[in-house]
């Protein structure tokens, strides 16, 4: 029974991080109509510049101060050089484009940092473990990693229903040449957008940096994880991409965690091993597929 | 003015037939360069190129042509670029192959092509066994000895009740297979995790339930430095002892994981302070060369580029004595960084292989410190499934 609600508590972290990787991707295509593929390289950006300031200045809190403008910066950029081209565009050709980023700035990072991982610590003051549940020591730093997923949740819930901005960018989703005409200004609104959910992968980026190998290509093997919910959760919805952050965090570590002694009831233990694992690699495209079935646009579709 | 001419022409006759007799032996490497594995071929490569700079362009005396390209980690990629070697460049040597799939993807045809190929590091039981070929030799290891001797040591040093993970693909189930091979012990769970998997929250609490004595993993890149740490920050690397083959600490990887891989036991057949001369000069010779701390992958690529030149030497540099040059390999003639080293008939190494701990380097670092020779001349287990006696 401990162990279960120590696998919830890793469903949930896992699902946390995929939220601030969804969030800023689902944003971007609700709002711009933009596939960015490129967006795991923001999140490897914030990782990589964090562990830089981190391992200089000693401190995580510095790392993290920088790494968010400098993810959020380098968004903006990329937005206004290559993608304000491909709005008019077809998908294709973003697809290709923002693939084609990938490989940029994977290739970057390789030259700047070189080929070896770097190194990133939690920092002291996180590196113990709480015993939330008494006789499950849980790390801290996990813990924490959960807290400011659910923050960021709480801030963009109050940053789109109760600020100017926020409606803005809602009118701007819903129908972009009348925002236009209402004196919205647009393009500005757009490079705003895409710097906010860099920024939010940025963040995802240096969250993950203590717990993994800070490497290039580090951002693709989320990314894939980061498309499941948003489809999942309806494309272009923060809501949506919230509630399927945490189903596909949670079905993927329970999968993961009971499989294997579910199979083993009705299956030789080597073959039972096998088996699972290779149905809790399956199980979220599963889960997709079956949400697809039922919902063709997502739990909880952005208004289009 | 004739004579001139003559003199002239006679000249433009001699130069090609002179520059054909220096020509120098074209080496064809066909390495991984890119993706994140790309300093596993950096690293051979590096330890490759010290050989011949340290006999100024030359293997055995014979003068050599080293030819490198990146395969991308991609079979496809790596097949295009033998054939090049071979149709183009006309290439009789070739090495540098990282990955088994790539190796198993490009070996067999170039073998079968009356080219040698020197193995640096993929040892694919497919090649060592039914598949081995006169012309495929690895310099390195059959992949499964790093489990081996693992496994071995494990149960004697009284490990009972072991927990192992691995990635869910082939190589991942033919590492657990050769820690097996020489564990006596009990199996306390067999986990396969997704390839490139980076959260393993959910296995490392499975594995806290199982009370395990001990962890056996092999999750080489990446995925190795994700499992590390976070077994580190869930407060087990103090409890339960972990270990697995050099693959997941090598001196790049330790940099990255940092003070989580403190203590861990892991088997290699090379390390940096193996007692012997050869060693000795080519450690400091690579750490003058690239000023960083070397991996067990140069060492890899410095003995194919030494066992290559004695093989020359032997048959002055003439390749198309591909006869004798190939019996020059077998017999191994050469000063080997890890002492004593020879062939099995399938014509893989027989070597000592070693049990390494992970410590502190004094500077602030972390570097593998050799424990003991757990096997002494150590073959491998396809020997009998090799044609070749």
């Amino acid at each position: 029974m401990l162990l279960v609600i120590e696998q919830l508590l890793n469903g949930l972290q896992l699902g946390v991080t995929l939220f601030l990787m969804s969030a800023g991707l689902t944003l971007i295509f609700g709002i711009m109509r933009v596939i960015n593929l490129a967006h795991g390289s923001f999140y490897m950006i914030g990782a990589y510049v964090a562990a830089t300031v981190a391992a200089r200045s000693g401190s995580f809190l510095l790392g993290l101060l920088v790494a968010l403008p400098a993810a959020a910066l380098v968004g903006m950029l990329v937005e206004i050089v290559v993608l304000r081209r491909l709005y008019k565009k077809d998908h294709v050709d973003q697809v290709l484009a923002t693939f084609g980023l990938i490989m940029f700035f994977n290739e970057l990072t390789r030259v700047v940092w070189g080929r070896q991982p770097l190194f990133m610590d939690v920092p002291s003051w996180l590196s113990g473990s709480v015993e939330l549940i008494p006789g499950i020591p849980y790390p801290s730093y996990r813990i924490a990693v959960i807290g400011v997923g659910l923050l960021v949740a709480v801030f963009l819930y109050l940053m789109f229903t109760r600020t100017r901005i926020g409606m803005q960018i809602r009118a701007g989703a819903s129908n972009r040449s009348m925002a236009g005409a209402l004196g919205i200004n647009i393009k500005l609104l757009y490079t705003l957008v895409f710097g906010l959910g860099t920024m939010l992968a940025g963040l995802a980026g240096v969250m993950a940096g203590p717990i993994l190998a800070v490497e290039a290509g580090m951002g693709e093997s989320i990314l894939i994880l980061t498309f499941v919910v948003i489809v999942i959760g309806g494309i272009g919805s923060v809501r949506g991409a919230f509630i399927g952050a945490l189903l596909v965090g949670m079905i993927d570590t329970l999968g993961r965690a009971f499989l294997p002694a579910f199979f083993r009831l009705f299956l030789a233990t080597a073959h039972a091993d096998g088996v699972a694992a290779s149905v809790a690699s399956m199980s979220i495209y599963i889960l997709m597929a079956i949400i697809l079935v039922w919902r063709p646009k997502g739990l909880l579709p952005a208004h289009t | 003015m004739k004579k001139l001419c003559v003199l002239l022409v006679v000249c433009g006759l001699l130069v090609p037939n002179l520059a054909l007799s220096v020509e120098p032996v074209k080496i064809g490497m066909v390495t991984t360069l890119s993706t994140k594995a790309g300093y596993l071929g950096e690293e051979v490569r590096d330890g490759f190129k010290l050989a011949i700079a340290q006999e100024q362009g030359k293997l055995g005396g014979v003068p050599v042509e080293l030819m490198v390209e990146d395969d991308g980690r991609d079979p496809g990629k790596a097949k295009q670029i033998a054939n090049r070697f071979m149709k183009r460049d006309d290439v009789k040597i070739m090495t540098g192959i990282i990955f088994s799939n790539v190796a198993l993807a490009v070996v067999p045809k170039v073998v079968r092509s009356e080219v040698l190929y020197i193995s640096p590091n993929a040892g694919p039981s497919a090649l060592a066994g039914k598949g081995c070929n006169e012309n495929y030799f690895n310099v390195a290891y059959q992949n499964d000895n790093l489990d081996e001797v693992v496994g071995k040591y494990v149960s004697e040093a009284g490990f009972k009740n072991v927990y192992l993970l691995a990635p869910n693909y082939p190589a991942g189930k033919d590492h657990l297979a050769g820690f097996k091979r020489y564990y006596t012990g009990k199996i306390s769970g067999e986990v396969y995790t997704k390839l490139g998997q980076s959260d393993y929250a959910a296995e490392i609490a499975t594995l806290r339930a199982a009370k395990p004595d001990a962890v056996f993993f092999f999750l080489p890149g990446g995925m190795g430095i994700n499992f590390l740490k976070q077994f580190s920050q869930a407060g087990l690397s103090k409890t339960i002892p972990v270990f697995g083959p050099a693959f997941s600490f090598d001196e790049r990887i330790l940099g990255a994981v940092g003070a989580a891989a403190l203590g861990v036991k892991n088997g290699s057949q090379w390390s940096h302070d193996l007692d012997n001369p050869a060693n000795k000069q080519f450690v400091a010779a690579f750490k003058e060369a690239y000023d960083r701390t070397l991996t067990l992958y140069a060492s890899q690529g410095y003995e194919a580029a030494r066992l290559i030149g004695s093989a020359l030497k032997s048959v002055g540099g003439d390749v198309d004595k591909l006869d004798q040059l190939r019996s020059a390999v077998r017999k191994a003639d050469f000063e080997s960084v890890r002492g004593k080293f020879s062939f099995a008939s399938n014509q893989h190494p027989i070597q000592n292989i070693y049990i390494r701990e992970v410590v502190e380097d004094g500077k602030g670092g972390y570097t593998n410190q050799t424990l003991k020779a757990v096997f002494t001349d150590h073959g491998n287990a396809y020997v009998d499934a090799c044609s070749m006696k």
